[in-house]
C-alpha cells in the first residue's frame, strides 16, 4: 500500500496541486482511499491528515470505506425516477441484497445513490466502476447483478450494442446514445478540424482573433451569459507570466448533456477552440477539467489530444506560428456540482475542496494557481472556432440582437424524441415543445434546478439572454406528474447536498426553506408559509457563488408560478400551524416505558 | 375600568423567570395596582376562571401536559408572552434534544450513576402521567406567541418593562443591558 | 497615505487608502459595518455573509471587496439590516446555542451580533441538529454543536510549519470543522488558548477553562459589539 502511494505521489511529481489525481488513482486502485493510504500521502506531501481529508471529504466519488468490488451509482433525478427508478432501485437491493448507502457483506456490491449523471434522455442510468449503464430495466440488473456475484469482469457486464455516433469507437465503447437531433454549426459534419488553427491564424494577431469573437457578440454557453470576447481581452491584458486556458466540462446542472455529446462527436472541435484561445489570449496550457461521471470518456479523449498533437495541432509553433505554443491536459472532478462554478473549478484544479472564490479578483486576473485565465464553457470553445472561420460579422445572423448564435439544449423529460437539438436563439418554448414531440405539458424546468420552472401561459417565451436565459437544460413535465413531491424537493435535496457549505446562506436556507416545503407536503401548512418561503428565499442573494444564490430558485420559481398546486396543500381553517404532531412526539417514548398514549384528557 | 387580567405558569422550566418576576422588589406593589392576577403559581389559582388579557409563559414544551396547559393558555389569553430561553428555544431542557428519548430514559431510570434503588429496572409508565416528548419544544413551535422575552432569566426590568408596556400600550423601551441571553 | 480616494457610504462622504477592504475603510472613517468570519490582518473568506453591502444594485461581502475611487456602497438600508439579521437568526436555528451554557456567553461574537440586532426570537424553526463534541485532545474540546463555520481557526491556528490544526471536513450541511487527531494530541497549551480566543463563538474551549469572567465583565454586557468603532 505505501509503495503505491509512493508511486502515485511520485507520478505527480510530489506536486499537491495534483492531490485531485493522486486520491482518484488510489480510489481507483483499491475501491477506496484507507487510513493508511491517507497517512502515508500526508507525510509525503507535508500536510496533515485531516488537511487530506479537507479535499477528500469534499468530493462524492471519494470514500474512506471500501465501496465494493462493484460501485454501484444510481442517478436520482426527477427525470430517473420518472422513468422507473423506483423499480430499479428495488431490483438492485433485492437481488443484490443489499441496501443503497451501503456494500454487500463479502465486499462485492455496494449501492449509492448519485446526482445527474448527464443521461437525462436514457434514464435510468448508472455508473459501475466507471462505466455507464444506460435504459435500466429491472431485468437488465438482475443479469448485473448476477454477472457481478460471479465476479464477471466489467467489459462482460456490457452486453447490449453500443450507443449511437462515435460511441461504437474502440476507445469509448460506451453504451451511450449521442442522441443528436438537430444540428446546427457546431455539430454539423460540414467543418474539417484544424482548418482555423492551420488556414486562419497565420494571417490573423491574437488581438484580431479577440476581435471576431467580440464582433460575433457571443456570450458564455454554461449560463451566466459573460461576453466572451471581453473576457477573453481581458485576460490577454492581465499582466501574468503565464496564462491559462480552462474548459469547463463539468456539467453538473442536472438535466444537462449536451457537453457529453459534443466531447463525444465532436472533440477535435473543442480542442481546436482552447488552442485558439490559447493563441487570443497568449497561453500555452490549456486544461479541460471534466466531471468524474464522465470518466468513460478519458481513454478516447487523450486519443484525440495523443492524434492532434501528432497532426501538429498541438504542441510548439503550431501551424508554423513562431511561439504558437499549446498543449492540453486533462483534469477530472470526483463529483462536486459546485466545481462547475468557475472559481470553485480552479480551487479543484488546484487540489482543493471546491469552494468559491471571493471576487473580485476575478479569474481573468487571478486564476489558476494566481495566474492570468479564462474558463468557458465547451460549447463555447467549439463555437468560436466557427466564429473565427466565417468571421464575427457571419455569426451574427443567426439567433437574435441580444443572444446571437446558436445554442445546444439537453431536453428530456416527458417527451417523444429526448436528446440533443442546436437551434438558433429566439426559439421559442411553444416551438420547442413541438420540435420534440411533447405532447399534453405541464410545466418545463428551464435552465436546470436553479433556473425557472415555468408553465403554459409563458410558453410564447424566447430562449436568449433577456429573456429565458439557459445553459440548455430543459426538462419537460407532463400533467401526469407531482410538481411538489417528485421535483421540488428532488432539487431542493440536491442543492443542500450539493452547496460547498462556505457561506452560512446556502448552507442552512436551503435546509430551513426544504423543511418548511415538507411540511405543507405534509398537509400542515398556513397561509403564512408562502410568505415565509418568498421572503426566505431572499437571504441567499447574499450567497458568494451563482449555485447559492439560485438554490431556493426551485421553490421560489415554482411558488411564483404554480402558486396554485401551493395554496390546495395549505389548511383551509388554520391560520397557525408550525407541524408539531403531538401522537407522533409522544410514540417513542411511550413505546419505551410500555404504555399506550392516551390523548383524552379534554 | 377593570383592571387587565395576567395569567402565569411555567412549563418545563426551573421558576426561575418567576424569581426574576419577584425581583421586580417594591415595584411589585404597583403591579398590584395594575393588573389583576388569575390562573398562576403567584396567586396559586389553579385553572382559569375568566378571560385573561396577557399570559406569561415560562419554559419550554417536553411532555404532553406542557402541551395541554400551554394549549389553555391560548384559548384564555389574548396575548401569549415567551418569558426566557426555555420557553423561546427550549433552554437547558432541550440539550437532550440531540439524544434519543429511549437514551434519555434508560439513563434516568436504570443506567444512571445515581440509580440505586430501581433494581427491577421499572419504567414510570402509568397513564396518569404525562407523556414525554421526542424532544424539548419551543413554544412558538407549538402555538401562536404573539411577543418573547430572551434571558436566563430575563431580567427583572425586562419584565416590569414589557408588563408596562403591554398594559399602557406605551412602546416598550429596550436599553441594551436588558436583553441578554443569559 | 498618499494615495487617499474618496467613497460614499449611505450617502456619507469618506476617504480611505486605495485597496483597503470596505470593512476597514468604514472603521477608519467611524462606520460599523457587522462582521463575524473576518479578522483584522487574516485574509478574509466572505463565509457569514453578514458584511453584506449593495454597490451597483449586487450584493458583495464588504471583508473581501476592496474600496474604489467613487464607490457608493449602501449599508444601513432596512432591507440590508434585515438580512443581517436573518443571517444572525439563520446561525442561531442551525446550530444548538445554549447561551445559557455556554462558556463563551457574554464574550460571543454571534450573541454579541444577536443583541445588537435586537432578536427577540429567531423566525426560523430551531432545527436542533444532533452534533458530537470532540473531547479527544488532552487541551480543547470542539463543540460540533456551536461551530458557524468561520474558518477562521483554520486560516490561523497552524504549527511551525504551516500544518492546520484544524480543517473542514464533507461539505454543505453536513460540514464539520474538525481538530486533526494527531496535531490535537500535541497542541501546546499557547496555541490552545489562541484557538479559543480566535473562535467567534463557544465551539473552541480550552479544558478546564471556562466561566472566569463573571457576569457584567465580559465583553459583551455593557456595550454592543462595534462600539469601538466611532470617530
Amino acid at each position: 500500500m505505501e509503495n503505491t502511494v509512493k508511486q502515485i505521489v511520485e507520478k505527480y511529481n510530489s506536486n499537491r496541486n495534483r492531490l485531485m489525481d493522486m486520491l482518484i488513482d488510489i480510489q481507483e486502485g483499491e475501491g477506496y482511499i484507507s487510513r493508511d493510504a491517507i497517512a502515508t500521502l500526508s507525510q509525503l506531501l507535508d500536510m496533515s491528515q485531516a488537511d487530506v481529508e479537507q479535499t477528500l471529504s469534499f468530493y462524492h466519488f471519494f470514500s474512506t470505506k471500501p465501496r465494493g468490488k462493484y460501485a454501484v451509482y444510481l442517478n436520482n433525478s426527477p427525470v430517473a425516477y420518472m422513468f422507473g427508478r423506483e423499480a430499479i432501485k428495488e431490483a438492485f437491493e433485492k437481488s443484490a441484497g443489499v441496501r443503497f448507502g451501503e456494500v454487500s457483506s463479502d465486499g462485492k456490491i455496494g449501492l449509492f445513490d448519485t446526482a445527474c449523471i448527464g443521461m437525462n434522455d436514457q434514464e435510468p442510468a448508472a455508473i459501475i466502476n466507471n462505466m455507464v449503464f444506460t435504459r435500466l430495466t429491472p431485468y437488465r440488473v438482475r443479469e448485473l447483478v448476477k454477472m457481478m456475484k460471479e465476479d464477471k469482469p466489467i467489459e462482460e457486464l456490457r452486453k447490449e450494442s453500443f450507443g449511437d455516433g462515435k460511441n461504437y469507437l474502440p476507445s469509448l465503447r460506451s453504451m451511450v446514445s449521442s442522441n443528436i437531433r438537430r444540428k446546427g454549426m457546431i455539430l454539423s459534419d460540414d467543418y474539417h478540424f484544424g482548418t482555423v488553427l492551420r488556414e486562419k491564424l497565420p494571417t490573423l494577431s491574437p488581438e484580431g482573433v479577440i476581435g471576431e469573437i467580440k464582433h460575433s457578440a457571443i456570450r458564455g454557453r454554461g449560463g451566466a451569459g459573460f461576453p466572451t470576447g471581453l473576457k477573453w481581452e481581458f485576460c490577454r491584458r492581465a499582466k501574468g507570466d503565464k496564462h491559462y486556458v480552462v474548459c469547463n466540462a463539468d456539467e453538473g446542472e442536472p438535466g444537462t448533456f449536451k457537453d457529453r455529446v459534443i466531447l463525444t462527436e465532436k472533440p477535435e472541435l473543442v480542442f481546436e477552440g482552447m488552442a485558439l484561445a490559447g493563441y487570443a489570449i497568449g497561453g500555452e496550457e490549456g486544461i479541460l477539467y471534466i466531471r468524474y461521471e464522465y470518466r468513460y470518456m478519458k481513454d478516447y479523449l487523450e486519443e484525440v489530444l495523443h492524434k492532434m498533437r501528432k497532426e501538429g495541432l498541438l504542441g510548439t509553433n503550431i501551424s508554423g506560428i513562431e511561439g504558437f505554443n499549446f498543449d492540453i491536459r486533462i483534469q477530472f472532478g470526483a463529483g462536486a456540482y459546485v466545481c462547475g462554478e468557475e472559481s470553485a473549478l480552479l480551487e479543484s484544479l488546484e487540489g482543493k475542496r471546491g469552494e468559491p472564490r471571493d471576487k473580485p479578483p476575478f479569474p481573468v486576473e487571478k486564476g489558476y494557481l494566481g495566474y492570468p485565465t479564462i474558463i468557458n464553457n465547451v460549447e463555447t470553445f467549439a463555437t468560436a472556432v466557427r466564429i473565427v472561420q466565417n468571421g464575427g460579422e457571419w455569426f451574427t445572423q443567426f439567433g437574435t440582437d441580444d443572444s446571437t448564435g446558436t445554442k445546444i439544449l439537453s431536453i428530456s423529460g416527458d417527451c417523444m424524441f429526448p436528446g440533443v437539438y442546436e437551434v438558433n436563439w429566439g426559439f421559442n418554448v411553444e416551438d420547442m415543445l413541438d420540435m420534440v414531440g411533447a405532447y399534453d405539458v405541464q410545466a418545463v424546468q428551464v435552465g436546470g434546478p436553479s433556473g425557472t420552472l415555468i408553465g403554459p401561459d409563458e410558453f410564447h417565451r424566447t430562449l436568449g439572454y433577456s429573456d429565458l436565459s439557459t445553459g440548455g437544460s430543459m426538462i419537460i413535465f407532463g400533467q401526469q406528474r407531482n410538481l411538489l413531491r417528485d421535483v421540488v424537493v428532488n432539487f431542493m435535496e440536491f442543492f443542500i447536498d450539493e452547496s460547498c457549505g462556505s457561506c452560512s446562506t446556502c448552507r442552512n436556507m436551503t435546509q430551513v426553506m426544504n423543511n418548511k416545503l415538507k411540511k405543507i407536503l405534509a398537509g400542515k401548512g398556513v397561509p403564512n408559509d408562502l410568505k415565509d418561503l418568498q421572503e426566505w428565499g431572499r437571504v441567499l442573494n447574499a450567497s458568494r457563488c451563482g449555485l447559492g444564490q439560485t438554490a431556493a430558485n426551485p421553490i421560489i420559481s415554482s411558488l411564483k408560478n404554480f402558486r396554485h398546486l401551493y395554496e390546495t396543500l395549505l389548511q383551509k381553517d388554520k391560520d397557525f400551524d408550525e407541524g408539531f404532531d403531538l401522537e407522533k412526539s409522544v410514540q417513542a417514548s411511550c413505546s419505551y416505558v410500555g404504555r399506550v398514549p392516551v390523548f383524552n384528557h379534554h | 375600568m377593570s383592571k387587565p387580567v395576567v395569567a402565569t405558569t411555567s412549563l418545563a422550566g426551573c421558576f426561575g423567570c418567576h424569581m426574576s418576576l419577584l425581583d421586580i422588589d417594591e415595584r411589585i406593589l404597583t403591579l398590584i395596582e395594575l393588573v389583576e392576577f388569575n390562573k398562576s403559581p403567584v396567586d396559586d389559582i389553579k385553572t382559569f376562571t375568566k378571560a385573561v388579557d396577557i399570559g406569561l409563559i415560562e419554559g419550554g414544551v417536553c411532555n404532553s401536559e406542557n402541551v395541554e396547559v400551554l394549549k389553555s393558555f391560548r384559548k384564555n389569553c389574548k396575548i401569549l408572552v415567551s418569558v426566557g430561553e426555555c420557553a423561546i428555544m427550549g433552554g437547558l431542557p432541550a440539550l437532550r434534544n440531540g439524544i434519543p428519548v429511549e437514551e434519555c430514559l434508560h439513563e434516568a431510570y436504570i443506567g444512571g450513576p445515581t440509580v440505586q434503588l430501581n433494581k427491577d429496572g421499572i419504567m414510570p409508565n402509568d397513564d396518569e402521567l404525562p407523556m414525554l416528548l421526542d424532544k424539548v419544544y419551543p413554544c412558538h413551535e407549538i402555538v401562536k406567541i404573539d411577543y418573547f422575552l430572551p434571558g436566563c432569566p430575563p431580567r427583572a426590568d425586562l419584565i416590569w418593562d414589557a408588563l408596562v408596556a403591554l398594559v399602557t400600550g406605551d412602546p416598550m423601551k429596550l436599553p441594551y443591558e436588558v436583553v441578554k441571553f443569559d | 497615505m498618499s494615495n487617499l480616494i474618496k467613497f460614499k457610504i449611505d450617502g456619507k462622504e469618506c476617504m480611505a487608502e486605495a485597496g483597503k477592504y470596505i470593512v476597514d475603510a468604514a472603521a477608519d472613517n467611524g462606520i460599523y459595518i457587522p462582521t463575524l468570519c473576518n479578522m483584522k490582518g487574516v485574509k478574509p473568506k466572505g463565509a457569514c455573509r453578514i458584511c453584506s453591502v449593495r454597490i451597483n444594485g449586487r450584493l458583495m461581502t464588504s471583508c473581501t471587496t476592496p474600496v474604489t475611487d467613487g464607490m457608493e456602497i449602501e449599508s444601513n438600508s432596512a432591507d440590508i439590516q434585515d438580512l443581517r439579521k436573518s443571517i444572525i437568526e439563520l446561525l442561531f436555528v442551525s446550530g444548538n446555542h445554549f447561551c445559557p451554557a455556554c462558556e463563551k456567553s457574554g464574550n460571543c461574537e454571534l450573541q454579541a451580533l444577536a443583541y445588537r440586532y435586537q432578536m427577540m426570537v429567531p423566525r426560523y424553526p430551531y432545527e436542533f441538529p444532533t452534533k458530537p463534541v470532540d473531547a479527544s485532545s488532552p487541551r480543547i474540546i470542539k463543540d460540533q454543536n456551536r461551530c458557524i463555520f468561520c474558518k477562521r481557526c483554520i486560516k490561523t491556528i497552524k504549527d511551525e510549519n504551516g500544518r492546520s490544526y484544524f480543517v473542514f471536513r464533507n461539505r454543505g450541511h453536513k460540514l464539520e470543522v474538525v481538530l486533526d487527531e494527531e496535531m490535537g494530541k500535541t497542541i501546546d497549551s499557547a496555541t490552545a488558548h489562541l484557538a479559543m480566543e480566535n473562535c467567534p463563538v463557544g465551539s473552541i474551549l480550552v479544558k478546564e477553562k471556562g466561566f472566569d469572567t463573571p457576569i457584567g465583565k465580559r465583553k459583551f454586557d455593557k456595550e454592543p459589539i462595534g462600539s469601538d468603532i466611532k470617530l
